[in-house]
């Protein structure tokens, strides 16, 4: 263990991660400002689509931030996985020619996914003070919902990124499975509007959906129908975890097994 | 086993190359049902072992395609090998590249950090490396400029700066001489000696002969995957010479063999080696040259033998009779002792004159070549005097 996080790790870490954070806005005016001001226009359209437009989800206070607090999430789930999938293959320059620890790589664009998250939460954080929303205790449960997000994410990215260097169509795919994901996931939707209780649950097993709604319950509002209430406390409650475990195992061990040939497949 | 800086054991890789490369599924589907085997299997390096000691400034020498690259790459752990190991004792810095990660976006200061980071130094090392790295690459006014706005000689000064200042255990070194004018090979031969001085494990593959003699203590010839010799490198980097000698004589042979026409009066037909490519310095040169005259001329043959563009002898055949017949094949063969000579690489030109006014009608250089063989010498003739000491 102590190998992994030792003072050359560290400081690779912190370079690719400082590195990515440059290059990222480059040429842009605003600069770093854009990764507050993107979760700010979003609140807005998102506003005005489905609070002023569609007023969907009338009977959930906070609405605007219930809804904020899902994407900002989803989208955090998207960023890291996407980037993660073609880091590997990205960076096959360095791969081919050091001897750098290969899930360094996957793991500082997941840090730089992170460091975004952080900052949209910020504004997150603002909405809920002005919204007049009232924090809870529950709000410590929060760190733990992200935990599991991150470690879901990070195990598919370790799994995806790995698959890309042989199979260039994982991206195709993976692009189709988030875009799927994204309307299977109770997001931009309550989850009363489904109405079927068995299709509630089935959504619910998606480690995603059950983590956004946990998220919602513990910081937006206790209205939030979260796995816990919907499977009434049975075991398969605990699908959701365990589709998180066997996602990090599996990331883990096919990205362990294949990285030693990367330098050869890239 | 304390002062083994590297030992390489059995080690054996083995490439497999798609004739096609498969990287969408539906072609692995496709050629699943085909059965097809769309590969081949290219082993570059087989059973390898050898030890490197500590404080060794070990050679890798080899044709391209002998697997030197591949060797040096499992070394540095970026490949795994087949089956074997690789034991490291130490920390190892590997360069196959200068200037890994460079990124044009970013200004040189950053690329430093960045760079630094890349092959294993923290901030703190960087830091105090920094200014040291700038001076050197003399570079101070251009750091907060992006890289992409130097000139390709400025980012090798800079890449060159930071892996020099690399304090590790173990250096592998690819080709870095490759790059570069002849003022920055010149300091590249100075941090060479330095790292000689300060008695650091380094591993230099180079096609350079007169690196590997210079600067290594102990060199390796690889040949097709297999270690063909290890050991001295006076030794190897003669045994390379050889080789890729042979080999570029025989490419020769296969390809044009023209002579060059100056007129039409002569022809020169075939000029044979008859003692071989290689041959030791007890033997003779024996040549045999065949001509066809198209006028009843008389000519007189010349031969020269040259050594790295310094001429040895000339000998030509004014005191023989030659036969001038024309439409008749003329053979001529020409013998000369080479204990005269030091081992080393030689040409042969033949060149054919009209008698009369002593006017060059024909004319073959570098169609022939030899070696002798041996060790190799200071000077081109071998040693024939004698000292004597008269006083004291």
């Amino acid at each position: 263990m102590k190998q992994y996080i030792s003072k050359q790790n560290r400081a690779l870490l912190s370079e690719l991660v400082r590195t990515d954070f440059k290059l990222r806005y480059q040429g842009s005016v605003l600069g770093y400002t854009w990764s507050l001001l993107r979760p700010l226009l979003l609140f807005a359209i998102l506003y005005v689509v489905f609070v002023k437009f569609l007023k969907i989800g009338g009977d959930t206070p906070h609405f605007p931030i219930y809804l904020l607090l899902g994407i900002v999430l989803w989208n955090f789930f998207t960023e890291m996985t996407s980037q993660s999938l073609g880091s590997i293959v990205a960076r096959g320059d360095l791969i081919r020619k050091i001897r750098i620890p290969r899930w360094m790589i996957v793991f500082s664009s997941s840090i730089s996914a992170l460091i975004n998250l952080g900052l949209n939460l910020l504004v997150v954080a603002v909405f809920l003070f002005f919204n007049k929303v009232d924090i809870t205790l529950s709000v410590l449960w929060l760190p733990l919902v992200l935990c599991e997000i991150y470690l879901f994410a990070l195990g598919l990215s370790l799994f995806l990124s790995a698959a890309y260097v042989k199979f260039r169509d994982a991206s195709y795919i993976w692009e189709v499975v988030l875009q799927a994901g994204f309307y299977l996931t109770p997001i931009l939707y309550p989850l009363t509007l489904v109405t079927n209780e068995t299709f509630q649950k089935i959504l619910l097993l998606n480690p995603m959906a059950q983590a956004i709604q946990d998220a919602r319950y513990n910081t937006v509002t206790h209205e939030a129908i979260t796995a816990n209430t919907v499977f009434d406390g049975g075991w398969y409650m605990l699908i959701p975890f365990g589709v998180v475990i066997v996602a990090l195992v599996v990331g883990l061990l096919y990205f362990k097994k294949e990285s030693k040939y990367f330098a050869e497949n890239i | 086993m304390d002062n083994i800086a590297i030992s390489v054991r059995n080690v054996s890789k083995t490439f497999i190359l798609p004739h096609e490369k498969h990287t969408s599924i539906k072609s692995v589907f496709i050629n699943f049902y085909r059965r097809s085997s769309g590969y081949e299997k290219q082993q570059v390096l087989d059973n390898i072992s050898f030890e490197i000691k500590r404080g060794e400034f070990f050679g890798i020498v080899g044709r391209n395609g002998s697997g030197k690259s591949t060797l040096l790459k499992l070394i540095s752990q970026i490949y795994t090998p087949d089956s074997g190991a690789i034991v490291v004792n130490g920390k190892l810095t590997p360069f196959i590249e200068l200037g890994v990660g460079f990124n044009p976006e970013l200004s040189g200061r950053e690329n430093v950090f960045l760079n630094g980071a890349l092959l294993g130094f923290t901030r703190k090392e960087m830091m105090a490396m920094y200014d040291e790295i700038v001076e050197f690459a003399e570079l101070e006014r251009f750091m907060d400029q992006k890289l992409k706005n130097y000139s390709s000689g400025m980012q090798v000064r800079l890449a060159f700066s930071i892996a020099i200042r690399a304090n590790t255990d173990i250096l592998v070194l690819d080709e870095v001489l490759a790059v570069g004018d002849a003022a920055f090979q010149a300091k590249c031969y100075d941090y060479f000696e330095e790292l000689k001085s300060k008695g650091k494990t380094v591993i230099l593959v180079t096609h350079d002969m007169g690196s590997v003699e210079r600067f290594c203590t102990q060199a390796l010839l690889l040949e097709n995957g297999h270690i063909k010799s290890i050991g001295k490198p006076a030794n190897v980097a003669r045994q390379y010479t050889i080789d890729n000698f042979t080999a570029e004589a025989q490419h020769k042979s296969n390809t044009s063999k023209k002579s060059k026409r100056i007129s039409d009066q002569v022809e020169l037909l075939d000029i044979r080696l008859l003692s071989g490519l290689s041959v030791s310095q007890e033997a003779n040169l024996e040549l045999e040259i065949t001509y066809e005259l198209n006028e009843p001329l008389e000519v007189d043959l010349g031969i020269s033998i040259i050594s790295q563009n310094h001429s040895i002898l000339e000998h030509n055949t004014k005191n023989l009779k030659l036969n001038y017949k024309t439409g008749v094949k003329h053979k001529l063969r020409y013998i000369y002792p080479l204990e005269l000579l030091n081992p080393g690489r030689y040409e042969v030109s033949v060149a054919i004159f009209e008698k009369q006014d002593f006017k060059l009608i024909g004319f073959d250089s570098d169609s022939c070549s030899f070696m002798i063989e041996g060790d190799g010498r200071g000077g081109i003739l071998s040693r024939r005097g004698k000292w004597k000491v008269i006083d004291g």
